[in-house]
């Protein structure tokens, strides 16, 4: 840099270039537009927001990030007091409305309580939530992986779309006791006619969350990929998959509670063993308490999943929108 | 050497008739040259520079560096085009080409990401994500991805544009910091005549669409420059007083100003 103009301009350069760091860039700066030096930034308005990149909605940054975390933590400790208070709140009212029923309409809570213990001992729940759960876990993983995948592939080529997008609402609109019924009879009462039901119930739900996804990817982003010469490989796992995220979250967080209800319906209907089933032998007794025993006892394990693997699995992948 | 020679680029209108972008384009850039391109909006520079890193290999003619078509590039966006999900520091990584290689290169390149973004002062950040970073924080992130490979030809397409003028200026100065140190080709696309003037050792005007290039300029100004220094701004008035169709078209964003200008190497300075 030369001359006296320089001279005086270097220092501001400076100060800016330290100052900047957490969106200061679009303070007035101490040369004004006068002392400009390149033409075009003269007339440029000054402030740089314009560059913000895609999903940056972030209301702080660098230098305000600690006391918003520190909110953010305070939020969530508030948050799990409420979801305390508001299991409590069911219980209580749970118990209120017991006193008052006929207790073998409705059993009390404890009562409700005594009766897992009881079928815990005997290890008739646990066998039975363990069958069920594996039927969940085949059902949703063969779900989430057609759906995404033919999700992704519809999003991607619109003549795919175009042909299959019948089909979807096809699928979509098919009650889940006619698939579950037709598996049945065409395959036979069998474990992989009862996943083949679920799966097929599900896969239409997680294709339209992925196609949505696929349509909204940036083709910004896939163009740095290409530019860099990254491998297909490297582009689909650390470019293209990462924006899908935030949908496949989406669908396997619903895919899970819809496709653990259908698969009780699909052991009620034709299975030997399993919630479903155990709730069919109860409900030819009235057995409430057992009903009611098997129906918490399940419902409490896809919380505990959906708490402690698929909602910290969330805010790990999608931490960087927070 | 990169050798340009685009004899026909179109894309389809809206009536789906060809629109003729680039034509008769020839354009060379010796090793470790830096040449700017000017032109009036809509002239095809950021087509020109989508072609030569291979983003569009749609048309006549052909890119080659070195007798075969570029595939070490830098590429630098109008805008940072970062991976939000990623940090500042993984960005820079994701493009490391070496470090894909075994755990040893891998901790290698991570040294240099980690050395070449502190050169850009964001050493207090390599963890941030994104959207955490100002604009300017953003850019130098890309400007430091551009680098990390030290790649034989780095192509920029207006990537100082819409930042204030001491940010803009600084990362001006990086630039031209990295650019000396690696040695690399660079292509660098700007609507702006004195930027151009500061930064590059030839200016290229193109026309209006469809683009070629009209005036070939060599800028023989010692370095470091500024480009509110004289010297700058005598070449620049030279410039406007020479070829004043081409720089009105230039300053007003207007097209079909450049053709009436002879494709020669002009002797301003």
């Amino acid at each position: 840099m030369t001359g006296k103009r320089v001279a005086a301009v270097e220092p501001a350069v400076r100060m800016m270039s330290r100052a900047d760091r957490p969106r200061r860039e679009g303070a007035k700066s101490p040369m004004g537009g006068a002392g400009a030096p390149f033409g075009a930034g003269a007339g440029a308005p000054f402030g740089e927001a314009v560059g913000a990149p895609p999903g940056a909605g972030a209301s702080s940054t660098v230098g305000e990030g600690e006391a918003s975390s520190a909110g953010v933590r305070a939020a969530r400790r508030r948050d799990r007091w409420l979801r305390l208070a508001s299991l409590g709140a069911f219980v209580l009212l749970w118990q209120v409305g017991a006193m008052f029923a006929d207790s073998r309409t409705l059993p009390a809570p404890l009562t409700v309580l005594a009766r897992i213990v009881d079928e815990t001992v005997s290890l008739s729940l646990p066998g039975h939530l363990a069958v069920t759960l594996g039927r969940v876990a085949v059902a949703f993983a063969a779900a989430m992986l057609i759906g995404a995948l033919l999700g992704m592939a519809m999003g991607r080529w619109r003549r795919l779309d175009a042909f299959f997008d019948a089909w979807l609402v096809l699928g979509l609109n098919i009650p889940a006791l006619v698939t579950i019924i037709l598996c049945y009879v065409w395959f036979g009462l069998n474990d992989w006619a009862a996943i083949l039901a679920v799966a097929i119930n599900k896969i239409p739900t997680v294709i339209v969350t992925v196609r949505e996804g696929a349509r909204a990817v940036d083709p910004r982003l896939l163009d740095v990929a290409r530019a860099y010469r990254l491998s297909r490989r490297t582009t689909f796992l650390r470019v293209y998959l990462p924006q899908l995220v935030p949908y496949l979250m989406a669908a396997a967080r619903s895919g899970l509670s819809l496709i653990w209800k259908i698969v009780l319906v699909v052991e009620l209907l034709g299975r030997s063993e399993g919630v479903g089933f155990q709730l069919n032998v109860f409900f030819q007794f009235f057995d409430i308490t057992g009903i009611l025993a098997y129906t918490l006892a399940f419902a409490a394990v896809v919380l505990v999943v959906e708490a402690w693997l698929l909602r910290p699995l969330e805010r790990r992948l999608t931490g960087w929108r927070a | 050497m990169l050798e340009i020679r685009i004899d026909r680029k179109c894309y389809p209108d809206r009536g789906g008739r060809p629109h003729v972008a680039l034509s008769g384009l020839h354009l060379d850039v010796a090793k470790g040259e830096f040449v700017c391109v000017v032109g009036p909006s809509g002239c095809g520079k950021s087509t020109l520079l989508n072609i030569v890193g291979g983003l569009d290999r749609d048309m006549d003619g052909r890119v080659t560096m070195n007798g075969a078509f570029p595939e070490d590039v830098g590429f630098m966006f109008q805008e940072p085009r970062l991976m939000p999900w990623m940090s500042v520091l993984d960005n820079v990584l994701l493009v490391a080409r070496e470090g894909r290689a075994s755990e040893g290169d891998a901790a290698r390149q991570r040294e240099r990401a980690i050395a070449l973004l502190r050169a850009m002062e964001l050493g207090d950040v390599l963890d941030a994500w994104p959207a955490r970073l100002s604009g300017g924080m953003m850019r130098r992130v890309a400007l430091a991805r551009a680098f990390i490979n030290e790649p034989e030809l780095l192509l920029m397409d207006e990537p100082f544009v819409s930042l204030d003028t001491p940010t803009a200026n600084r990362l001006r100065e990086m630039l031209v910091e990295q650019w000396q140190r690696c040695g690399a080709s660079v292509l660098f696309v700007t609507h702006d005549l004195r930027e151009a003037l500061a930064l590059a050792d030839r200016v290229c005007f193109l026309s209006a669409a469809p683009g070629r290039v009209v005036l070939d300029l060599p800028v023989d100004l010692p370095r470091p420059r500024d480009a509110a220094s004289p010297a700058v701004d005598r070449l620049y008035q030279a410039l406007l007083a020479r070829h004043p169709e081409l720089l009105g078209g230039l300053a007003n964003g207007d097209e079909g100003s450049g053709d009436t200008v002879s494709n020669a190497r002009s002797g301003v300075l």
